[in-house]
């Protein structure tokens, strides 16, 4: 029998706000343990939520940009849950009117494919247990509890590993270049539930799902999806029911287990959060929101390809993220170059950024360098080969900016035609005999003049011109 | 000399007495604390007495007010319910869970009373996380009604009106669900307001039910409520849910009395009464009519709704409310637990009492899958009934007036196999914290020789009409200048 996979993706994405979303207390990632949570995030009694504007507006901007629904009045629940790394006992979350309702997002590859959002909803992210072995002591830090989730949830409408991943990479791009999170998955500001089930291909019933819970990274979700829809299969084959259940992925053994069983659903007992009131959309907060909204990736990459003359897959590399996307601008504009300039950011820059271990963020080559260097290439101040190696200067932070570097590296190439002229007389008049044997028909030679001038010029003289002014020289007589 | 100074135990008496310097805060707050060693023990109003810390500031006050200080309340001695949060005490909430519970910071309450230079002689005793009527599930003992031992201060703020009862502190803060502030108070004999939710913040008062919880005073008289009011009220950002209504100094505008007012009385309600309540309910609003007030028949078709849907509503809350004393961060936690589980079940079953447990259980019950659209959901929509038949009520009239409650104290025990019974003391009171009204309970004729007493309740925010109806009511009678003979 043939069978279809059907996958739906839970995204939550840590926002990037100042503060809380019901605290003042700061977010920041890696401080010590419990030195960012306040009164509020640890629960003490008699303590009381105050909304956070700023993730009110970073969800908004999420809305606005996949064309979603935007209730007018947003409400926050309780969902209701013991865990020690819960300090209120209850999670302050969202259930009906969730502030972003049904969205798209086109795929942005020209195919127009577009992938359903169900719903993306705020919430509290909890703390963090630690299970240190320390003589069965469990440790809680509350840094992270309070810190706002964005979970976007989207429609089960994708039918494989890759095309999750493809989905997911689309969503994370999305939300690198709203600005609404760091969206580092390392630090887990960004995670993945997936809900997968499989059914035969010709059924329109969906199969009993299975939740794979926080995946934190792009292979992570595939590796599990992919280990997933096969022991579904296998297990349907031979007979066996699915059991709707949660797992989790063991990225070592690349496989999934059981972490708790969903047979009876568990009772959250979500009721209207009475310490929040009704939120109401302001009508000039979405005027707001959608003035400052960026062009999107997909619009950004149509443009560097109709105006700019860039190939798609050069155009959708650029806009994978806005520091990449306006790097770019800068150098393009800069260097009135759009192509070579994709060209050094997608090839150089990329493979000396990923050596160093950086980012185009932190590169030690800024739009600026990049530009002139290019430019130094175009007005023949520096061959290509040349280029390279005050590249490499500029890399490695030997030099601050590309003239520099060609004065210390003395890297200027020699293109003026009277010293080149007079370099070619003194060649030719140093080697009689060659110059014979190329004049009787062993045109071959010219490289050797070449190479003679190169070495003499320590591979200065342009090579463009070089070869012209060579041949009209040799050709003369 | 001390005798004088209860006898005027009003805060314009204290206010103006302290102001000439007839009186020092450090003699008032020495005879208050020496009429709580001489008369709490068998009253049992306070959990924590923090007098050293209050003769301190007392003579800090009357330096300051040498100085020139003019704030009217500077150097008034205050009690604080035990569920205001005060940093460096203990704030018990009434329960075992929190024995050991020591906030690091002041609730918006406390923090403005000290402002307003109010010196708090300590935290007072209550119901289990308020939640009783009377006074009887505290884990600190019942609070004993000063005017009959035997007898119920009523709850769950019985602390509070105990003490302002026994004359022990002049004023105490309190704390309204569905009748907290003004069922002791009218058990006791005095003068109990809750504003209109949201008026006062609630930040650092532990909630109970936070739809319905609102903080307020219980006083001698109503000036003693307007001058209280006039610190605690205000916008609170720490308070989402705190009001930015403004608010208009009342004590100008108190003289103007009931003149011209209509009163409705929602009679079908009063069918309940016996005779001698309904005596006292009657002689006090005929006093009303005679200050020229007009009685109306009303009818608030959904109110007899209003116990029971109050006992699905709050318990919910509360059972969200109550889920972090789990023994991991704060408050009790049991000895050497095997695992979270036991962890979890033994110190919440230790913690807890029996009230608190029950209704923890019927507020997770009646949001269940299954349940909730029968209980909760259902409880909200009668919710808005009762809010609209109030708001109904209202286009005719500026004040509802119905007795406080079915009847004077009870006996201690006599209700406590009987939770329902119990419930049915609120039967008066929760309608006003359901549709978020503003009311106060002021003393009535005795009944059998108890306080008793007259229970007003206006629109939202118009907490001036009732400041107006209570002291033209209070210019014209005794029944809130009695003190228990067993406090003198």
């Amino acid at each position: 029998m043939k069978w279809q996979p059907v996958i739906g993706l839970e995204i939550h994405v840590q926002l990037a706000t100042q503060s809380k979303i019901f605290s003042g207390a700061a977010t920041q990632f890696g401080a010590m343990p419990n030195t960012q949570a306040c009164a509020i995030d640890l629960g003490l009694p008699g303590t009381l939520p105050v909304l956070n504007e700023q993730a009110i507006m970073l969800a908004l901007r999420f809305g606005l940009a996949i064309d979603a629904e935007i209730p007018s009045k947003i409400l926050f629940y309780r969902k209701n849950y013991f865990y020690p790394d819960l300090p209120k006992g209850y999670q302050i979350s969202q259930l009906d009117s969730p502030i972003v309702g049904a969205g798209r997002i086109p795929l942005g590859d020209g195919s127009g494919r577009q992938l359903a959002i169900e719903r993306a909803h705020l919430e509290e992210d909890a703390g963090k247990s630690l299970h240190r072995d320390m003589e069965g002591i469990s440790e809680i830090d509350l840094n992270r509890a309070g810190i706002p989730l964005l979970e976007i949830v989207t429609r089960p409408e994708i039918y494989s590993a890759e095309e999750a991943v493809l989905w997911f990479r689309r969503i994370h791009a999305l939300v690198c270049y709203l600005g609404l999170s760091d969206a580092v998955m390392a630090e887990s500001s960004m995670r993945c539930d997936v809900n997968v089930s499989v059914r035969p291909a010709k059924q329109a019933r969906l199969g009993e799902r299975i939740e794979i819970k926080n995946l934190n990274s792009f292979r992570f979700v595939e590796q599990a999806l992919d280990f997933e829809i096969d022991r579904q299969i296998r297990c349907l084959e031979e007979g066996r029911k699915i059991v709707r259940e949660t797992r989790l992925y063991d990225p070592n053994e690349r496989q999934t287990l059981p972490m708790r069983s969903k047979e009876y659903a568990e009772d959250y007992r979500y009721f209207p959060d009475p310490d929040l009131l009704p939120l109401i959309v302001k009508d000039e907060w979405i005027e707001d929101i959608r003035q400052s909204l960026p062009p999107l990736p997909e619009q950004r990459s149509q443009s560097y390809q109709s105006s700019l003359g860039l190939s798609r897959e050069a155009a959708d590399y650029l806009c994978v993220d806005c520091t990449t996307a306006d790097y770019f601008d800068s150098v393009a504009t800069l260097s009135k170059d759009p192509v070579a300039s994709a060209n050094w950011i997608m090839g150089e820059l990329a493979f000396a950024n990923k050596a160093a271990g950086c980012t185009l963020a932190d590169s030690r080559v800024s739009a600026d360098a990049l530009a002139d260097l290019i430019r130094r290439i175009n007005d023949t101040t520096l061959s290509s080969k040349m280029a390279k190696i005050v590249f490499a200067a500029l890399c490695e932070g030997r030099s601050s900016s590309v003239d520099e570097a060609i004065d210390a590296l003395d890297m200027k190439q020699l293109s003026d035609e009277d010293e080149l002229a007079e370099l070619v007389t003194r060649t030719l008049d140093a080697h009689p005999h060659q110059v014979g044997q190329y004049r009787s028909g062993k045109t071959k030679l010219l490289g050797f003049f070449v190479g003679q001038i190169m070495q003499a010029t320590h591979g200065q003289a342009n090579p463009k011109k070089l070869n012209t002014l060579l041949r009209k020289m040799l050709d003369k007589a | 000399m001390t005798e004088d100074i209860s006898a005027s135990f009003s805060l314009t008496q204290l206010s103006h007495k302290l102001k000439t310097g007839e009186l020092s805060s450090e003699q008032l707050v020495t005879h208050c604390l020496n009429r709580i060693d001489k008369y709490d023990q068998p009253v049992n109003a306070f959990i924590t007495v923090t007098g050293e810390q209050a003769l301190s500031e007392a003579k800090q006050a009357d330096r300051r007010r040498r100085q020139g200080d003019p704030r009217p309340l500077l150097g008034i001695p205050i009690a604080h319910k035990d569920l205001f949060c005060t940093q460096g005490t203990l704030t018990s909430c009434g329960s075992r869970m929190l024995a050991n519970f020591v906030a690091p910071y002041d609730a918006t309450v406390v923090n403005r009373c000290r402002a307003a230079g109010l010196i708090s002689l300590g935290k007072t005793n209550m119901d289990e996380f308020a939640m009783g009527c009377s006074n009887e599930t505290s884990f600190f003992g019942p609070v004993n009604n000063p005017w009959d031992m035997a007898r119920t201060a009523g709850g769950s703020s019985g602390g509070s009106a105990a003490a302002v009862a026994a004359d022990l502190v002049p004023v105490a803060t309190a704390s309204d669900t569905g009748g907290s502030i003004r069922l002791p108070a009218a058990f006791c004999g005095r003068t109990g307001f809750k504003p209109t939710y949201g008026r006062i913040s609630r930040y650092g008062m532990v909630a109970f039910a936070s739809s319905l919880d609102q903080a307020g005073v219980i006083a001698r008289e109503v000036e003693d409520i307007a001058q209280m009011l006039n610190c605690l009220v205000g916008h609170d950002k720490r308070d989402s849910t705190s009001s930015r209504m403004p608010w208009t100094d009342p004590l100008p505008l108190m003289q103007k009395g009931c003149q011209k007012m209509r009163i409705g009385i929602p009679v079908a309600l009063l069918d309940r009464l016996d005779g001698d309540c309904r005596k006292s309910f009657e002689t006090a609003v005929a006093v009303l009519q005679e200050l020229d007030a007009e009685l109306v028949d009303i009818e608030l078709p959904h109110a007899h709704y209003g116990v029971a849907i109050y006992h699905v509503i709050a318990p919910a809350e509360a059972s969200a409310n109550l889920s972090r004393y789990d023994g991991v961060r704060y408050g009790h936690r049991c000895d050497s637990p095997k695992d979270l589980e036991d962890l979890y079940i033994r110190s919440r079953t230790e913690g807890f009492g029996f009230e608190v447990k029950r209704r923890i259980l019927t507020g997770t019950y009646v949001l269940s899958a299954g349940y909730a659209d029968a209980y909760y959901r259902r409880a909200q929509s009668i919710r808005r009934l009762i809010r609209d038949d109030f708001e109904k009520a209202f286009d005719r009239v500026q004040l509802v007036a119905t007795p406080t409650t079915i009847g004077p104290a009870f006996k201690k025990g006599e209700k406590l196999q009987d939770p329902v019974a119990m419930y049915q003391q609120d039967a008066f009171t929760v309608l006003a914290n359901l549709a978020g009204l503003p009311c106060i309970s002021t003393p009535a004729p005795p009944v059998a020789g108890l306080p008793y007493g007259l229970h007003l309740q206006a629109r939202p925010f118009d907490e001036i009409s009732l400041l107006q109806a209570g002291h033209a009511l209070q210019q014209h009678t005794q029944w809130h200048r009695q003190t228990p003979e067993t406090a003198t």
